[in-house]
């Protein structure tokens, strides 16, 4: 092979050694049925309505969304759902010109997280109802002016025959420039 | 400087050893484990059969493709017949290692800790290793949006600069620094003398982060041995004290919280200053290593750590408060941005080099000042973990 | 104490939801505990490839109630996030310390291939074995051999630790079983058949711990931990003892010298031991020394580890009946000594009890063992 095992610090490969020692090549089947469990059931049930849903918390008057059945910050076992407006504000954005796997996109996407308003609750910058999206109706050069930050955004939803209860159920959240 | 009252004991190193940080080792996982552990040992002046416990820390299973994968490295970790925990806080890993084999010590269970961790970042290779954090979100309400990794830390690089008025080429000042001075590592993987046009011009690849932003995927290890005081009388005249730990683990709802700012740092650092007895840590820290993997995040480390007022740290950074021959000296060893990356190992070397530098034997990386008092930090998951130690000599 | 589950499937709860059912009954047992105040940190017991979630300690702290709080993960049983807390109370650093583990195995649809995903993928994965419980067979066969232990002997150990399952609460797999019952039964891999392996079910489970001023304040009558021990042998199979339980031997004289215990087998009054395979079970007995090797078979054919010997094992059935909750099986195991130790054990209370040891390894392609011994 040619290569001298070194014990001291270890044996740097380059890309074409390291494909001439693997040994072995394993793809593990890793599969899971995950249940959504009671809060995020309804939640996708309701995004197949169209519909945005939330958890609020007596304790700390925070909306969660995602719902939760238990406020993290208050220990407390929540009851009451309310309503999101499928409205909200761009808390902060980014140009991805990535896929999942590191490779490059033909058109690259803007991805955001998008604070949602919620009619009747009051949140501070500090927590707050934000789901993570992709976001429509606007250029890089919006993002990398940061433009974008603070832009008001509405969910533009699937067709409701292809809504299944998923995230996907909102295609994105169109900036609506003034 | 006040003394704790709640702790009894004090913990020391007195060893430190790592392997090199590479794209690719030929070395498996065990033999990785091995060489830092061998090193460390013989740095401490013991052999296995002196160590009582071992306490090891490696990051995401698949990386290494096994399941159980503590189980599996734990023999080149010396976890032969012996108490073995394996603990994990995703890319905090590294310092909260010497943290849970602290208590190992201080509770009195344990005198001697054999504290090891590993990645082997590269046996995930198909298609990439990065490809594995396509697992890290809720697999809800993210997973199907697809996201990649850079997603996350570019969300909150631009909420950061936002917020802080911090622009890119202040950021990249950090990425500057760190490889720069990872040239005088002789365990370095990305050190490299560039200049921040290199980095504001390497690919794009999520807008505000660049390649060069970002620290490279890495195999490697690092170990310590952590002992007890009347051990650390006995084997060593410099021995350096663990006395400060602290850490935090915030929601995993991340989208739900202010990103500019790391409170569950500030959480965590908190806690070890007030075990080590610091009252004002930008006066009493004298070197800092905190989690580097992408640049910016240095400066948003340096403010939740109280290093420096909120939104300050990109002006510290251009005033050459943080080289190694300022002030506060950040990052001499070269950070992840210019060692490398491999997560849980690099975490650890943080604090080896910490211990490196108390003692005096960091070489051409020892910072100009005289050092007493430093501190080693790491961050991990989705955007929740700050583990902090603080040493002293 | 609280726990959530022991059920073969529980589609209707995520994990997490399951988690916060646990802590909320674990909270309320300890007279209203607040977490958000008065616990000082957190410990999961989980690892990724369970989960399908890599970095699964992200998911930990929400609902437990450890947001913004020291919390951390340890890749290993419950009760290796016990001994943590324990030594995290004994050094100072905290006074009042969660730990939680849990297992959805339901939820797992490729568990031969994350069974096989822990072997060594040099060495032994390549190997395609068909089956994993092939490897076990292996170490049930030279441990058979080597203390004559014959099939009707692991036979009487399932009979009694099945019949003792009818006494509880929490026991899908349960059964009245005969030892012709059990000796018809179809083999998975010899000598181990259905009835010498666990199946899986799904729990949470949450344990609260604290210092001794503490505990007396906060609890009515505290379960005591005398000592904690835990050990690995090795990682390589081959090299490993495959008739003596090495690692539970160390793991349980670690223990005993914190607990002063000389004589295990007449200062211990029960035993909560992993059972998740049959021969496992008895390995562990006399690697807890509670029976001498010589002596393991005939203590077994007399009577001596069944509920009216004199010293029971798994008073109120083990993993054969509970299922096994992956990596939870250990505070499960705690969770009934607990009982038995607060006279809370219904039908399978044994009488006077003081003091149990609680063992539970960390199953296939591990040689990790945990002992803890508890009394009141």
């Amino acid at each position: 092979m040619g290569l001298s095992i070194r014990i001291r610090g270890g044996t740097p490969l380059r890309d074409e050694e390291f494909r001439e020692i693997i040994k072995e090549i394993d793809s593990p089947r890793a599969r899971y049925n995950m249940a959504a469990g009671e809060a995020y059931s309804r939640f996708f049930e309701s995004l197949r309505r169209g519909e945005i849903l939330g958890t609020y918390c007596p304790g700390c008057g925070l909306v969660h969304i995602p719902p939760k059945i238990y406020c993290p910050y208050c220990f407390r076992y929540l009851t009451k759902w309310v309503r999101a407006s499928d409205e909200g504000r761009v808390v902060t954005a980014v140009v991805s010109y990535l896929s999942a796997t590191l490779e490059r996109l033909e058109k690259p996407e803007i991805i955001g997280i998008i604070r949602l308003d919620v009619p009747g609750y009051r949140f501070t910058s500090y927590r707050f109802p934000g789901i993570l999206h992709r976001i429509c109706g606007a250029s890089e050069d919006d993002v990398k002016s940061q433009r974008i930050f603070d832009a008001r955004v509405k969910a533009r939803w699937a067709p409701e025959d292809r809504r299944i209860g998923s995230i996907n159920d909102i295609e994105c959240f169109e900036v609506m420039w003034r | 400087m006040k003394t704790n009252i709640y702790v009894k004991s004090r913990v020391a190193i007195v060893g430190a050893g790592m392997t090199l940080f590479r794209r690719r080792m030929l070395e498996t996982p065990q033999e990785l484990a091995w060489i830092a552990a061998r090193r460390a040992l013989d740095q401490a002046g013991l052999e296995l059969r002196d160590i009582d416990c071992v306490v090891s820390g490696s990051a995401p299973d698949a990386f290494d493709g096994v399941h159980l994968k503590g189980e599996y490295y734990s023999e080149g970790a010396g976890a032969i017949r012996k108490p073995h925990v394996r603990v994990f806080v995703g890319g905090g890993t590294g310092v909260f290692v010497p943290i849970a084999a602290w208590w190992h010590v201080a509770s009195g269970l344990c005198r001697r800790v054999l504290v090891v961790a590993e990645e082997k970042m590269s046996s995930a290779a198909d298609p990439h290793p990065q490809a594995v954090f396509r697992h890290i979100w809720d697999p809800f309400t993210e997973k199907p949006l697809n996201p990649n990794l850079i997603w996350i830390f570019a969300l909150e690089m631009h909420r950061y600069m936002h917020k802080c008025s911090v622009s890119k080429e202040d950021i990249a000042l950090v990425a500057v620094k760190n490889k720069r001075n990872a040239l005088d590592n002789p365990y370095a993987q990305a050190a490299a003398n560039i200049t921040v046009e290199d980095v504001l011009k390497s690919e794009l690849l999520v807008y505000p982060v660049n390649r060069l932003d970002i620290s490279p995927v890495s195999d490697g290890a690092a170990a310590l041995v952590m002992v007890s005081e009347e051990w650390a009388r006995r084997l060593t005249d410099t021995p350096v004290w663990v006395d400060g730990i602290g850490y935090t683990l915030d929601t995993s709802y991340w989208t739900n919280r202010e990103l500019s700012f790391p409170v569950y740092l500030k959480n965590a650092s908190e806690m070890a200053y007030r075990m080590a007895g610091i009252d004002r840590p930008a006066k009493e820290i004298d070197v800092a290593e905190p989690y580097d993997p992408f640049d910016y995040k240095e400066l948003h480390h340096l403010e939740g750590l109280g290093l420096v007022p909120r939104c300050k740290a990109a002006e510290m950074t251009r005033e050459g408060v943080t080289q190694r021959d300022g002030d506060l000296p950040i990052c001499p060893s070269g950070g992840l941005l210019g060692v490398g990356n491999p997560i849980a190992a690099a975490g650890l070397m943080k604090v080896a080099e910490i211990f490196w530098q108390l003692r005096g034997e960091a070489g051409r990386r020892q910072v100009k000042k005289s050092v007493t008092t430093g501190l080693a930090q790491a961050w991990g998951d989705l955007m929740q973990v700050g583990t902090v130690v603080i040493l002293r000599r | 104490m609280g726990y959530s589950g022991f059920t073969r499937s529980s589609e209707h709860l995520s994990f997490r939801e399951m988690v916060f059912q646990a802590a909320l009954k674990a909270y309320d047992d300890t007279g209203d505990l607040d977490p958000r105040r008065e616990v000082d940190a957190f410990i999961s017991c989980q690892e990724d490839f369970w989960e399908g979630v890599s970095i699964s300690d992200e998911f930990a702290p929400d609902q437990l109630g450890g947001v913004l709080k020291p919390v951390y993960t340890i890749t290993g049983d419950g009760l290796h996030c016990m001994a943590n807390a324990y030594m995290m109370i004994k050094s100072g650093v905290a006074d009042v310390v969660v730990i939680e583990s849990h297992g959805k195995p339901s939820e797992i649809a490729s568990m031969r291939d994350i069974l096989l995903f822990t072997l060594d993928p040099i060495y032994v994965r390549p190997l395609k074995i068909p089956n994993p419980h092939a490897i076990q067979a292996l170490e049930a066969r030279m441990f058979m051999e080597a203390r004559r232990i014959s099939r009707e002997d692991l036979g009487i150990y399932v009979v009694q630790t099945k019949n003792n399952g009818l006494l509880s609460s929490r026991a899908p797999y349960s059964y009245r079983l005969s030892l012709e019952d059990y000796m018809v039964s179809e083999y998975v891999a010899e000598p181990l058949t259905l009835f010498d392996i666990a199946g899986y079910s799904d729990a949470a489970i949450v344990a609260i711990l604290a210092g001794e001023d503490t505990a007396r304040k906060i609890a009515k009558e505290p379960v005591w931990i005398d000592g904690v021990g835990w050990a690995t042998e090795i990682s390589t199979i081959e090299l490993r003892s495959m008739d003596e339980d090495v690692s539970t031997k160390i793991a349980s004289e670690m223990s005993y010298k914190q607990a002063g215990i000389d004589n295990p087998a007449r200062s211990i009054d029960a035993v909560e031991v992993d059972e998740r395979y049959s021969y496992k079970a008895l390995q562990a007995i006399e690697a807890l020394g509670l029976v001498r090797k010589d002596e393991l078979a005939l203590e077994l054919r007399s009577g001596g580890l069944s509920r009216s010997g004199s010293t029971p094992v798994n008073p109120g059935g083990g993993a054969l009946s509970e299922g096994l909750p992956l990596e939870a099986h250990g505070l499960a195991r705690l969770l009934s000594a607990y009982e038995q130790l607060r006279g809370r054990a219904g039908r399978a209370q044994l009488g006077d009890v003081e003091r149990i040891a609680i063992h539970s390894w960390r199953g296939l392609g591990t040689s990790s063992s945990v002992v803890a011994i508890v009394s009141r």
